[in-house]
């Protein structure tokens, strides 16, 4: 009878125990770390390419930022929704179908109410299915946690993203086109002859900037590569 | 977990109904849609090649202008008018696959020809020719405005599929497209076409050279040798226009 008691207490512990709260101190973790301690881009220096290509304008970057952050958080979601059910020996195609399906979409999508877009960015949409970013959170996150907490770190990650080849493109362009968002930045505060770089509208011009971000950011974080 | 095969293969199975059942529903909900931005798109860009319409932002506006100054012809490789189609349905020159007529013999293929007027009612003030060719990575094409005279380049307008952002890809922009405005096809009534150069900022260039695009030679390769194609396939057709104005002026 005691032991009874016992068992009835101890389930009723487990009812009792509080939910983990909305935005636990672990799941802001999850949210923040690869914006900076854990980057995609600058740390694991993952999608590297489409950080290089599409960071010759703001604007560009920008849709392709959205569109990546999209991906990541809807292909979280669905894997770890149907986690349980994905034989494991045909997971990595079962990955890839989903993230195919979302980056097609998008691109649909921009075909459809964003023609001028879909014109600059058309190739390197689709090259978000073979970005490592995607199928890296995939492989390594979603495929064992719960979809909440997948949708943190597809946000997480996403927006670790984003904010690199933001940055990265705010810089190219400031410097090799004199403007932002396509606004003459430049001519705007009547410095006319402002000379344009023309290495920073080149792809090494990314590399250059990503170099220094790098350098500043593991400066400052005093992050080591073993 | 190790699945048996069946599981696999039912689940796959299920996987691939439900990916592209939602595939094809996106395909077909959003075709009208993509449709009319291409039309759109190739009617922006016939005008484009002539004239300045950032000005006009709404797209029934451009249709509308499309409508007034633009009257459409297909010729064939002599530079004679095609009326109708293999099916015996009158021709429209805007639905005129360029890339589809690519890939057949030069001999066979359709040339459309956009006759623009900048008054409704007056002479032809633009030749708008439609060209396609091979860049660096994908096709790239361009329609090219050619003036009355059929020889001074008025505007030209590219497009590509994908040329590298911010190296080939800038034969899309305006700075690089107006190089080629005020440049002459034709000396002395033979055809000589026009040149991007390789390098960016090229000294003393002739009516035939157009400065290059630095990093993107092959772009520019591929420019040049589309436009002297096509402009070999259109020289019957300019031909005898420049006879049929020419005869027109001597009668008055």
């Amino acid at each position: 009878m005691s032991a009874e008691a016992t068992t009835a207490e101890a389930v009723k512990k487990v009812v009792k125990q509080p939910a983990e709260e909305l935005f636990s101190k672990r799941r802001r973790k999850i949210v923040t770390d690869p914006l900076n301690d854990d980057n995609p881009i600058s740390i694991q220096v993952l999608g590297i390419c489409s950080a290089l290509a599409v960071t010759v304008k703001m604007e560009p970057t920008l849709v392709m930022s959205i569109s990546v952050v999209f991906v990541i958080v809807f292909s979280n979601l669905i894997i770890s929704l149907i986690r349980n059910f994905i034989p494991t020996r045909v997971r990595i195609i079962v990955q890839l179908a989903v993230i195919a399906t979302l980056v097609t979409l998008v691109s649909e999508l921009l075909k459809a109410y964003s023609y001028d877009m879909y014109k600059i960015l058309g190739a390197y949409v689709g090259l978000i299915i073979t970005n490592c970013i995607v199928m890296g959170r995939l492989e390594a996150f979603a495929m064992a946690n719960k979809p909440y907490d997948s949708v943190l770190d597809g946000l997480g990650s996403g927006f670790g993203y984003a904010w690199i080849i933001l940055t990265v493109a705010f810089f190219r362009e400031l410097l090799g086109s004199g403007s932002v968002f396509d606004f003459k930045v430049f001519e705007a505060i009547g410095w006319s002859s402002f000379p344009t770089n023309g290495l920073m509208v080149d792809s090494i011009g990314a590399f250059v900037i990503l170099g220094i971000l790098i350098w500043v950011q593991r400066t400052q974080n005093g992050y080591v590569e073993h | 977990m190790q699945q048996s095969n069946t599981y696999i293969i039912v689940f796959s199975a299920i996987l691939t109904v439900i990916i592209g059942g939602l595939m094809s529903l996106t395909s077909v909900l959003l075709k009208p849609r993509q449709d009319q931005q291409v039309e759109l798109d190739t009617k922006k860009k016939i005008l484009g090649a002539v004239m300045d319409i950032s000005s006009y932002t709404e797209p029934a506006d451009i249709l509308a202008l499309y409508a007034e100054r633009v009257e459409s012809v297909v010729v064939d490789i002599n530079g004679d008018p095609v009326e109708m189609d293999a099916k015996g349905n009158p021709m429209i020159a805007e639905k005129v696959n360029i890339q589809r007529n690519y890939k057949i013999e030069p001999a066979e293929r359709l040339y459309p020809v956009f006759k623009f007027r900048e008054d409704p009612a007056g002479e032809v003030t633009a030749y708008v020719l439609p060209m396609f060719g091979a860049g660096l990575w994908d096709w790239i094409s361009c329609f090219i405005a050619i003036e009355g005279d059929l020889n001074t380049i008025k505007g030209i307008a590219f497009d590509h599929k994908g040329e590298t952002p911010g190296l080939g890809a800038r034969i899309a922009s305006e700075e690089v497209q107006s190089r080629f405005v005020g440049k002459k096809l034709f000396e002395a009534g033979e055809l000589v076409s026009v040149v991007m150069l390789k390098g960016e900022g090229n000294p003393g260039l002739s009516d035939h050279e157009v400065d290059g695009m630095s990093g993107a030679t092959i772009t520019a390769k591929g420019v040049n040798k589309m436009i002297e194609n096509y402009m070999k396939l259109y020289e019957d057709f300019i031909e005898k226009q420049k006879e049929s104005s020419n005869v027109a002026y001597n009668i008055q």
